[in-house]
């Protein structure tokens, strides 16, 4: 398979707090030099805990922010200095689904409207064409052309999810970026949206990059897993690798730490000691050191290198040779 | 048998609405033995929170009893005044909340916030009640708790918050707890860190706790014994091991097979078709039936009681013969 999309040494950091002439005084590092490749046809998942850059990392992909620094390739060309217009072609093959419902739906628009509005924007189609698609798009995920006319308020949750589903699907495109699809949903309207994109992804070839903070939902629909902490991805390996055989000790302290819906499911738990630290000063050397149950000496003064440490397996830790 | 340190009997909570009056609970009867943990789950807007509201006599303006009873130690709560409630709440009968960000207050300090039930509670001067303040927090494992105490709650991260909400509940050494949500806002890691103090605070005080989640994984590490709510009623309770592995009522057991699990993988996930009624628009009969796979004709006309299966088993359904269908 080949890479759709290809990130290299990306990096997103945020200006805050503005000193006496107007510079800022210290960076938030969102997103710290972050490399991988997504494969055409594959859910990538991303996981991580708040703030550790997932979103941003998503948006900055999409272009939706600007990159600090690196390189995103998408169909092996390159996007990071793309003008308006380059931006607006791309965006036909790269959508995205936000997480919450509520917000990310105009509350003045019909459904229908909502739907049509990127083939307005694209120019695609005459208005007749246009609504055909809308109501093949709304049978598409699971509505029906009734609820074309009404507006996002007469929606439940699930329901605007998959107007939102709709929306990113108007344009046909390759890449879809799902940021927590889920996360605002009861766990059965959640299940009835994972099968959803699921059957979309192989009837339409879909690629999906798939950010939560849910591991069980992410091990459930992606068939690579990044892990991220503090603007980094610390680990990355297929599905069953990172989810059977942990190798840094975060993700085994993450994995370990799900409450699993089984009585008599009690395995040793890693409880890791305090919080994660401040985005706008990471721990010095390796960013996890603070927490890690398995700190060597060395650990707080050198940042281990993000490198493969078996085949298709990428880890970024001292300990792991 | 012991004797349930509360019981809830028959409770119908309504609200009343610009649309109408609309039932948020609806005949819930169940009960709690000293020292034990019981798990109320349900997806949003189950009733579960309003239970709690209840409970603690905190029901919103549109929200009133009209039915049951609310037995603890002996006395119905629902017979009581606000002055004599407030004696009761905080020093026997405390909650914590789901968002630890908004339930404290920002203007005051860590240290005032947590003396001031002590002292409305046990007359103590502010001196002694910071002092005991600060054992409170040395309980919830909160590091350096003396200069903690003159924190605001912005200077504190979310788990540090929740700590400091537990720390609060527990100040009084309440005989019950009831934490609604208390890990939703919080992270993996920092969940876990929660689940255990609040095992191991329960160990050493005794205190019984009501757990309100939608997390059937936190339930299955915590409670001893587990309800789950279905659109203001209790469709199912039975001890925590029964509702994983021996369930009867199908909501429940949809909502178990809707979770992702190792099994799972590769396979499509179950889904529970269709979404919850609206309040003011319940089916007849039993509330579940347009969703359930294994509907008869019964349950669209008469809603089931909730019967014994066994002595701890409770269930809510018509067909629970049924075979289980794949």
């Amino acid at each position: 398979m080949s890479n759709l999309l290809q990130v290299q040494n990306l990096k997103k950091y945020f200006p805050i707090g503005a000193g006496i002439w107007g510079n800022p005084r210290q960076q938030v590092k969102a997103v710290d030099g972050v490399t991988f490749n997504v494969k055409e046809g594959e859910t990538f998942g991303i996981v991580g805990e708040s703030g550790c850059g997932k979103s941003t990392l998503g948006r900055v992909i999409l272009h939706l922010l600007e990159p600090t620094s690196g390189k995103i390739l998408f169909e092996n060309k390159d996007i990071s200095h793309l003008s308006k217009e380059g931006l607006r072609q791309l965006r036909r093959n790269m959508q995205i689904i936000f997480q919450d419902p509520y917000a990310s739906l105009n509350s003045r628009m019909t459904v229908s409207y909502i739907i049509r509005e990127p083939l307005v924007v694209h120019g695609i189609g005459t208005r007749k064409e246009q609504d055909e698609r809308v109501m093949e798009l709304l049978n598409v995920v699971g509505l029906n052309s009734s609820h074309a006319r009404k507006y996002p308020h007469e929606f439940s949750g699930g329901q605007r999810q998959r107007i939102g589903i709709a929306r990113a699907l108007a344009l046909n495109p390759k890449l879809v970026i799902c940021d927590e699809p889920v996360s605002a949903l009861d766990v059965s309207i959640q299940s009835q949206v994972l099968n959803l994109l699921q059957e979309l992804q192989s009837q339409y070839k879909l690629t999906y990059i798939f950010i939560s903070h849910d591991l069980s939902v992410v091990r459930y629909i992606s068939d690579r897993v990044a892990v991220m902490y503090l603007g980094k991805i610390m680990e990355l390996a297929n599905k069953s690798d990172i989810y059977r055989q942990p190798l840094h000790p975060y993700t085994k302290a993450l994995l370990s730490a799900i409450p699993i819906p089984k009585v008599k499911a009690k395995r040793e738990k890693i409880l890791l000691e305090g919080d994660i630290p401040n985005p706008a000063s990471p721990p010095q050397g390796c960013r996890f050191s603070t927490r890690c149950p398995v700190v060597q000496k060395g650990c707080a003064e050198e940042e281990p290198e993000f490198k493969e440490v078996m085949n298709n397996h990428f880890a970024a830790c001292h300990l792991i040779r | 048998m012991v004797k349930a340190l509360l019981e809830v009997k028959n409770l119908r909570t309504e609200f009343h609405t610009e649309e109408g009056v609309f039932p948020a609970l609806d005949d819930i009867s169940f009960s709690l033995n000293a020292g034990e943990t019981l798990g109320l789950v349900g997806e949003s807007g189950c009733g579960k929170s309003v239970t709690a509201l209840s409970i603690m006599r905190l029901l919103p303006y549109a929200g009133r009893i009209t039915r049951g009873s609310i037995y603890f130690d002996g006395q119905n709560l629902l017979k009581k005044n606000e002055k004599e409630m407030r004696k009761i709440r905080g020093r026997r009968l405390s909650m914590i909340f789901q968002e630890p960000m908004t339930s404290l207050n920002p203007v005051y300090t860590i240290g005032d916030q947590v003396a001031e039930v002590i002292m409305i509670h046990r007359n103590t001067s502010k001196k002694e009640a910071l002092a005991q303040a600060v054992k409170a927090l040395e309980m919830v494992m909160i590091p350096m708790p003396e200069s903690k105490i003159k924190e605001y709650p912005h200077q504190l991260s979310g788990g540090m918050r929740q700590r400091v909400m537990i720390a609060m509940a527990l100040a009084c050494n309440p005989e019950i707890l009831i934490a609604d949500e208390p890990t939703t806002a919080l992270d993996v890691t920092i969940q876990a860190q929660i689940i255990n103090l609040m095992l191991k605070l329960k160990e050493e005080l005794g205190t019984a706790i009501i757990l309100i989640t939608h997390d059937l994984g936190v339930v299955a590490e915590m409670a001893q014994r587990v309800a789950v709510m279905y659109a203001g009623k209790i469709v199912e309770m039975a001890d925590v091991q029964t509702i994983f592995e021996g369930a009867l009522n199908p909501y429940t057991e949809g909502l178990l097979k809707s979770i992702p699990s190792i099994e799972q993988e590769g396979k499509k996930l179950h889904v529970i078709k269709g979404s919850v009624p609206h309040p003011l628009h319940m089916p007849q009969g039993c509330s579940f039936h347009p969703r359930c796979p294994y509907v008869i004709d019964k349950c669209r006309e008469v809603p089931p009681g909730l019967i014994n299966v066994s002595a701890t088993h409770y269930v809510c359904c018509w067909n629970i013969n049924r075979e289980v269908k794949q």
